[in-house]
């Protein structure tokens, strides 16, 4: 593992040094440390890059560490990931994915999870992303994340992008079974030039199912973003997205929700706001004695806690 | 001590919402302003807080001129500023809030106890963000929290009893008088309520954008509360016309 992966993993998995537990961590398109447990296997796949996380039943409360980094320009990495959650398993994934460039050329990782979630299993899933380097190419991020929930299992998705990410197309798709319940949280930050597009395609396919998708975004200087969620409530369900985003100078930010209730009982919900920074919040944080620049950064720093 | 000198404020170049202010607010006083609305109260507060910025006119805080200082720096000075319509943040909690208002670091046991003093159980407000997830009533006993934990020598309410209920209005009147008896400083308060004006050391009426009225409370008060039917405010026979 060079240093440059040392550096990521720190920032994108609060990774210093190998974890306990499960983990495996990929370096420029490379395994660069792998472990299993007891509970938790991890092995190559055959086929195609990438690995099968498989966690069994027995465990309860385990950590499973799969962070990506590209550590320099030139790369473009494709990983396949499939996660096997048995019945009844209890379990934190960690990834997280860096991107670092040297050079003009762009580097690049783009991350294929697949979740399979059995039956009252239960997944929290943390994922942080950055960018850095000096080097002028693209720092590029495409996550596309699917997810098939089996009855009363429950995922919680959190997602963060720092910052320094040029361009990031997220895809993710759910379809929950009766009972299942889904949440997703989804932050970016983007500035300069940057582009985020994020889409969600959840279909609430049992009785009972639910989901919640969150997106809070900050578009700074010219950056772009692009919210996306589909809803479909195929039965008796609750469905909720919401996108929050502040624009700051010239950033620029679409929302396109769309819900489609197939069922008579299926409810269904969506939220956006967009805009700048009220001028009341800065003015509030000033009468405390915040100056306008801290109390701005107060206002982000809390709007993507 | 505050002292104002001549402030005047316009909207635009049409109206004038203030029109030559004099008024001195000395050290440990209680000053209630009262009178209708639209009477330019809010703004006076607006001014003397440095969110708005007056046409003529100084303001000296403690004998220092500070009509040109900003917001920041007359927080940074001992002001303080209740907002009569206290603002929402997404992301950041009570604790933030108070944390951020005392300029130091405070414990939990600190905060909770300027919590309690608003009548909030703390341990259940202070993880929570002052957003939707608060009423109005209690986003303003967070506000007024905030006031209670700088160390102020000058402290403003808006309208503080605007939205609250009556246990809460009971409990600010005590809260009033509790920081009268403690701190240094003074208090401005902007209200109607005659319970708040029986508190204060002084009363001033604003109408029009004038002083139309100004002096000790035992003087002004029968004034004001003169027979039942009658404007508070102005000649008429008709209690509250101007509210």
């Amino acid at each position: 593992m060079n240093n440059i992966t040392k550096k990521l993993l720190e920032t994108v998995a609060d990774m210093f040094g190998a974890p306990k537990g499960a983990y495996n961590i990929r370096e420029d398109g490379q395994c660069a440390g792998r472990q299993s447990t007891e509970h938790i296997v991890i092995e190559p796949k055959k086929d195609k890059p990438g690995i099968n996380i498989i966690i069994d039943s027995a465990a309860q409360g385990e950590t499973v560490y799969i962070p990506a980094c590209v550590t320099h320009s030139g790369v473009d990495d494709l990983v396949y990931n499939d996660f096997y959650v048995h019945k009844n398993a209890d379990v934190v994934i960690v990834a997280g994915c860096g991107v670092h460039t040297d050079g003009e050329e762009d580097a690049q990782h783009n991350g294929i999870h697949r979740f399979f979630i059995e039956e009252n299993a239960r997944v929290k899933y943390m994922e942080k992303h950055i960018g850095i380097g000096e080097g002028t190419g693209n720092r590029i991020i495409n996550p596309e994340t699917y997810i098939e929930m089996a009855e009363n299992s429950y995922m919680e998705m959190d997602t963060v992008q720092i910052e320094g990410v040029d361009s990031t197309k997220r895809t993710s798709a759910a379809v929950l079974q009766s009972g299942a319940s889904l949440m997703i949280k989804e932050k970016i930050m983007t500035h300069g030039s940057q582009i985020a597009e994020t889409n969600f395609v959840v279909d609430l396919n049992g009785e009972d199912s639910g989901a919640n998708l969150i997106s809070r975004s900050i578009a700074k200087e010219q950056s772009r973003q692009l919210f996306r969620s589909r809803i479909n409530g195929n039965a008796h369900c609750h469905g909720h997205s919401e996108c929050d985003a502040i624009i700051m100078d010239k950033g620029i930010v679409s929302a396109i929700p769309e819900l489609t209730a197939n069922h008579v009982d299926a409810s269904l919900i969506h939220e956006a706001a967009i805009g700048k920074i009220a001028g009341e919040q800065i003015t509030k944080l000033m009468t405390l004695g915040l100056t306008e620049e801290e109390a701005e950064e107060k206002i982000i720093e809390g709007f993507l806690k | 001590m505050l002292k104002l000198n001549n402030i005047s404020f316009c909207a635009d170049a049409e109206k004038e919402i203030l029109k030559n202010i004099n008024m001195t607010v000395e050290n440990g006083r209680f000053l209630v302003i009262t009178g209708p609305n639209g009477g330019g109260k809010s703004t006076l507060a607006k001014v003397i807080a440095g969110i708005e910025t007056p046409s003529s006119g100084t303001i000296l805080l403690d004998g220092k001129d500070i009509t040109n200082e900003s917001i920041t720096a007359r927080a940074k000075a001992g002001i303080s500023f209740a907002f009569q319509q206290p603002v929402r943040f997404k992301g950041i909690t009570v604790r933030d809030m108070i944390q951020m208002a005392a300029q130091q670091p405070l414990s939990d046991q600190q905060i909770s106890s300027y919590l309690w003093s608003v009548g909030l159980c703390a341990k259940e407000y202070l993880d929570r963000e002052v957003n939707a997830e608060l009423s109005g009533g209690e986003m303003k006993r967070v506000e007024i929290a905030g006031v209670m934990a700088k160390q102020t020598k000058l402290a403003i309410f808006d309208e503080p009893e605007a939205g609250i209920d009556l246990w809460s209005f009971k409990n600010l009147i005590d809260i009033f008088q509790n920081m009268r008896e403690r701190m240094d400083g003074s208090i401005i308060v902007i209200s109607h309520q005659e319970r708040i004006l029986e508190i204060a050391d002084e009363i001033m009426v604003l109408s029009g954008g004038e002083i139309t009225v100004q002096g000790k409370r035992q003087e002004i008060l029968p004034q004001l509360l003169k027979a039942e039917g009658d404007c508070q405010f102005c000649a008429k026979k008709e209690r509250g016309c101007c509210e």
